[in-house]
């Protein structure tokens, strides 16, 4: 056993992480698998691959996914920062391969050497993003919040070439969460409101899928015909069809029409199977990981810590938000995956990392350690 | 805003006006002290989306039930049990039959096409495509075909589709075929009445019940006996079909009412159609024109015209009316088509039906007194009986003394004719005006509903002008020996782009039999009926529409109870004998009506 009195790194490292949130993570890594079983036999079936091709190779992405959300726990700090940059990066390097040589599959360029990089690209984006706003704060001299502004467009403008609405539209979202949690003037976040409705309203004016998706959302009845509204409504479907209690393991029918059942709809098949009681206590799993680590993120000292977790966090739970008000027909159809539970490699590394980012900048730590870190200019309070 | 913030700023901005640096200074910092503030506040955000959405799952657990909601929906599309209808002898002419309809399940049908072939090669589906979309639909239930054979459902029983099931259904049967099909209606393939007396019966609460949920059965539900008489029906139908054929008609239509009771024994309007299998159900070619057309009635209204004169006391029986010239009004004249350019007696008005003669007798009364009259006698108003099929009568605004003149022989007014039936009925059956009725009723229940709008001895009077017509004039040919019938003709020029045209009539008869004791009025329409050989190149009404009553006497009086009697019966009209009118009494009228 791990013991608090011997002073090994692993029991250092015991006892210095939210064991409530790696056992979280754990628990949805879990359910994901189980739910795997449930949402993509229709689909390896209406493929031709075996019923149990994605189940077992959700499998074989859990080992390295946990090796890296474990490996990556244990960075300090500033190992965190500077594994983000690394990552960043590499994934905008990816990125622009992509678009240049990589193949379109469903009309955008998202693809290259069999991983999507733009889902490293979030969890190290929010961490750099975190690190200029807490520059900013701390040291007025450092052109901080600059960097942070100007991050933005840097990271987003690619993504609207694949293009990849959905991501841009968390990648900004968390990005004026970080900025409103930065502590900026209300001005700016009113313009920012004023901007991000303005960036809605020019992508469904110039674009003719963002168009057609938020037409379908408003008006089901006139878009009757469109793969959306099909999906939504086969996804609806699906929970009058499970009930409170489900239908049972592989008792689902509706799944068997769902499209994408494995991945954005897996909420729907997991109502239709498990019924609609499961689906409310895996949101509050969700919910439980996002408020916990938010109210433990207000207390966390280093600003740098406080603006990671919490942008770790919003990506997160924005993610799994809109995965589900999609599912539930909130929301117009994004290509979002629900986190740990849809089926896809890259997302599944790609929160791993994120999770790991986020246990390892929420690690107790000495209050002199901070205030190192911290080195706020004399005479100016903290 | 803390001001300590505004010193780093200053100097890298110093080619800004101060206050515009302090501004951005502000505008630029950010804050840690209120961090922790502003994370709660985005947790509290998160808090409200999970809310809304666990609300949002909450809902769709209440509204839930897809799956089993086959048995629900099948419940909701099922054919409702509807009662049998009968005729007044209780002879079945509506019943429902127990058959099996095929449904399907989209969401568990995987190969839509190939189950739409399949059940298209077995069922003989005319529009597979129908059924691929229905088959495509977001639905937990649809029909794919109501009433299949034993045989079908086998086959399909054997194709083991999951997604295809059976339930046992209704279909209404009318064993009668076209017969009273007016009368009758139809019902739609749920089994929900939607023209005729199916609707009717729907109207009455027999839907509601099902919406409640109670389940009705067949077999609980009591018959609905009707006044309609299979057999007269059936003489009605075949002799209008036969005349249909002979005057080349575009169309013609009949009915048979018991002047006692105003039950309708029979009514037809062909074409018709077979509530069996109603296809485009009913259309402007195929209506009721008994109740949902209204015509002029011509020559028939007359009767209407004299009864308020004599009611009125404008005229008596032996008042002579001035025929002597043609009647000016205005720029219009006004024409006897049989003319006798003499001083004419109200009877000899009647039989020589003359225009002149009747207007005289509605401008003694003035147009307030024979719109008061009409109205009185319902012909200004729509008449609603059981059938909803039902047209409003055409009635002239603003009402002229001219239009008074025209309206006097059965122009310038349209009105449905059951509903000139209706009228006449009321006339002749003592004065009793009562709202046909399609449901069996005696003549206790009749009298309650009815309006007394003319005296027994105006009654008597009309009487007597139909059966002295019958006798020397126009309606010779259904003066039926042995019935001592009484008839009216009435022929109309249709009105083309505006103008009435010629060679285009629509020709109506009325022979109330037997006249003395009046039990029942029989009406025969003709639209557009053509001249013959046989009818001398005639196309009036004695002609044609005429010729059918009187066979449709011959045939139904019988049927109806009425045996021919070789004399004649000895006072037939006291009341007017009584009144000093002794000829009444004699046979065609003992020479005094010319």
């Amino acid at each position: 056993m791990i013991s608090r009195a011997e002073r090994s790194q692993l029991a250092r490292w015991w006892w210095t992480v939210d064991q409530w949130q790696i056992g979280a993570f754990l628990v949805l890594m879990a359910l994901g698998l189980i739910l795997s079983m449930a949402g993509s036999p229709p689909v390896a079936e209406r493929i031709g691959l075996p019923p149990f091709h994605f189940v077992h190779r959700q499998a074989m992405y859990l080992v390295p996914a946990i090796i890296i959300m474990l490996g990556v726990s244990t960075l300090d700090p500033r190992q965190v920062r500077r594994a983000s940059l690394v990552t960043y990066a590499g994934a905008m390097l990816a990125i622009l391969l992509a678009l240049k040589f990589g193949h379109e599959i469903k009309g955008a360029r998202r693809w290259i050497f069999g991983i999507q990089p733009s889902e490293f690209l979030k969890p190290a984006f929010v961490v750099l993003a975190a690190w200029a706003f807490s520059e900013g704060a701390k040291q007025k001299k450092m052109p901080g919040t600059t960097i942070a502004i100007l991050l933005l467009p840097l990271t987003v403008i690619p993504l609207l070439l694949q293009p990849d609405f959905g991501q841009t539209m968390l990648i900004s979202l968390v990005w004026a969460a970080l900025f409103l949690v930065a502590g900026v003037h209300i001005l700016w976040i009113v313009g920012i409101g004023g901007l991000g409705a303005i960036g809605v309203l020019l992508a469904y004016k110039l674009s003719p899928h963002v168009h057609q998706r938020i037409i379908s959302f408003l008006d089901p009845q006139a878009a009757h015909l469109g793969t959306n509204a099909f999906q939504v409504e086969t996804a609806l479907d699906s929970f009058y069809s499970g009930g409170w209690l489900g239908r049972g393991p592989g008792g689902g029918v509706i799944k068997r029409i769902l499209p994408d059942s494995h991945t954005d709809f897996i909420f729907a098949v997991t109502g239709e199977e498990f019924g609609i009681l499961f689906c409310i206590a895996l949101m509050a799993l969700f919910a439980f990981v996002v408020l916990r680590g938010l109210r433990r993120a207000s207390r966390d000292e280093d600003p740098f810590c406080r603006f990671a977790a919490t942008g770790l966090l919003v990506q997160f739970g924005l993610q799994s938000c809109i995965n589900m008000a999609v599912n539930l027909d909130l929301m117009p159809a994004k290509g979002m995956t629900l986190p740990f539970i849809s089926y896809g490699g890259s997302s599944l590394m790609a929160l791993a990392l994120g999770a790991g980012f986020l246990i390892a900048v929420t690690r107790k730590r000495p209050r002199s350690e901070v205030l190192l870190e911290t080195e706020v200019p004399a005479g100016l309070p903290a | 805003m803390l001001p300590q913030d505004d010193q780093p700023q200053k100097a890298r901005s110093a080619v800004l006006p101060p206050k515009l640096s302090a501004l951005k200074a502000r505008m630029l910092s950010t804050h840690l002290h209120n961090s922790d503030k502003r994370i709660n506040f985005v947790a509290v955000c998160f808090l409200g989306v999970f809310a809304i959405m666990a609300g949002r799952l909450v809902q769709l657990g209440f509204k839930g039930g897809l799956p089993g909601g086959v048995k629900g929906a099948a419940d909701q599309e099922l054919s409702a049990a509807r009662p049998d209808i009968v005729d007044r002898h209780g002879r079945l002419l509506a019943t429902d039959v127990r058959t099996v309809s095929v449904f399907a399940e989209p969401g568990k049908i995987i190969d839509k096409n190939k189950v739409t072939d399949e059940l298209t090669r077995i069922l003989s589906l005319k529009h597979p495509e129908a059924l691929r979309h229905r088959l495509g639909m977001r639905k937990g239930f649809v029909w794919v075909k109501r009433t299949i054979t034993p045989r079908q459902r086998e086959e399909i029983f054997q194709l083991g589709e999951p997604g295809i099931g059976f339930l046992p259904d209704l279909k209404r049967f009318y064993p009668n075929g076209p017969l009273a099909a007016h009368v009758l209606g139809f019902t739609n393939e749920d089994n929900r009445g939607i023209a005729g007396i199916e609707k009717y019966i729907d109207e009455q609460g027999l839907m509601s019940l099902h919406g409640a949920g109670f389940e009705v059965k067949h077999e609980d539900l009591k018959p609905v006996k009707l006044s309609i008489d299979l057999d007269v029906t059936q003489v009605l139908r075949d002799e209008l079909e036969k005349g249909l054929v002979k005057f080349k008609a575009k169309s013609d239509a009949g009915a048979i009412l018991d002047v006692r009771t105003g039950e309708v024994i029979a009514l037809e309007s062909l074409p018709d159609f077979d509530p069996n299998d109603p296809g485009k159900g009913v259309t402007a070619v195929n209506k009721n024109r008994m109740t949902a057309g209204v015509y002029e009635m011509g020559s028939t209204f007359k009767s209407i015209s004299i009864a308020m004169a004599l009611q009125d006391d404008k005229v008596k029986l032996g008042s002579r009316l001035d025929a002597t010239h043609n009647l000016h009004y205005g720029r219009f004249t006004i024409h006897d088509y049989d003319a006798t350019h003499r001083m004419l007696t109200v009877p000899e008005v009647f039989v020589h039906s003359s225009n002149i003669g009747t207007a005289r007798m509605v401008l003694r009364v003035g147009v307030p007194g024979h719109k008061a009259f009409l109205r009185k006698m319902g012909m200004l108003t729509r008449m609603k009986t059981e059938l909803p099929e039902s047209a409003a009568p055409i009635i002239p605004h603003p009402w002229s003394t001219l239009n008074s003149i025209t309206i006097a022989f059965g122009q310038g007014i349209n009105v449905a004719p059951l509903q000139a039936m209706a009228a006449v009925a009321g006339l002749v059956n003592g004065g009793n005006l009562m709202v046909p009725t399609f449901l069996k009723r005696d003549q206790a229940q009749a009298l309650k509903v009815s309006k007394n709008v003319v005296r027994p001895d105006v009654s008597e009077a009309i009487r007597y002008l139909m059966r002295i017509n019958a006798e020397i004039g126009s309606a010779k040919k259904a003066n039926i020996p042995g019935y001592f019938v009484g008839g009216k003709t009435g022929t109309a020029d249709k009105i083309i782009h505006g103008r009435y045209a010629n060679n285009k009539v629509f020709t109506t008869f009325m022979a109330l039999v037997p006249a003395n004791k009046p039990k029942y009025l029989f009406m025969v329409i003709m639209n557009e009926p053509q001249g013959l050989k046989s009818t001398f190149g005639f196309h009036t009404a004695a002609w044609n529409s005429g010729e059918i009553t009187g066979k449709v006497i011959t045939r139904a009086a019988p049927m109806l109870g009425l045996a021919p009697e070789d004399v004649l019966p000895k006072a037939p009209f006291p009341l007017l004998a009584a009144q000093g009118y002794t000829y009444v009494n004699q046979p065609n009228g003992g020479g005094m009506v010319d």
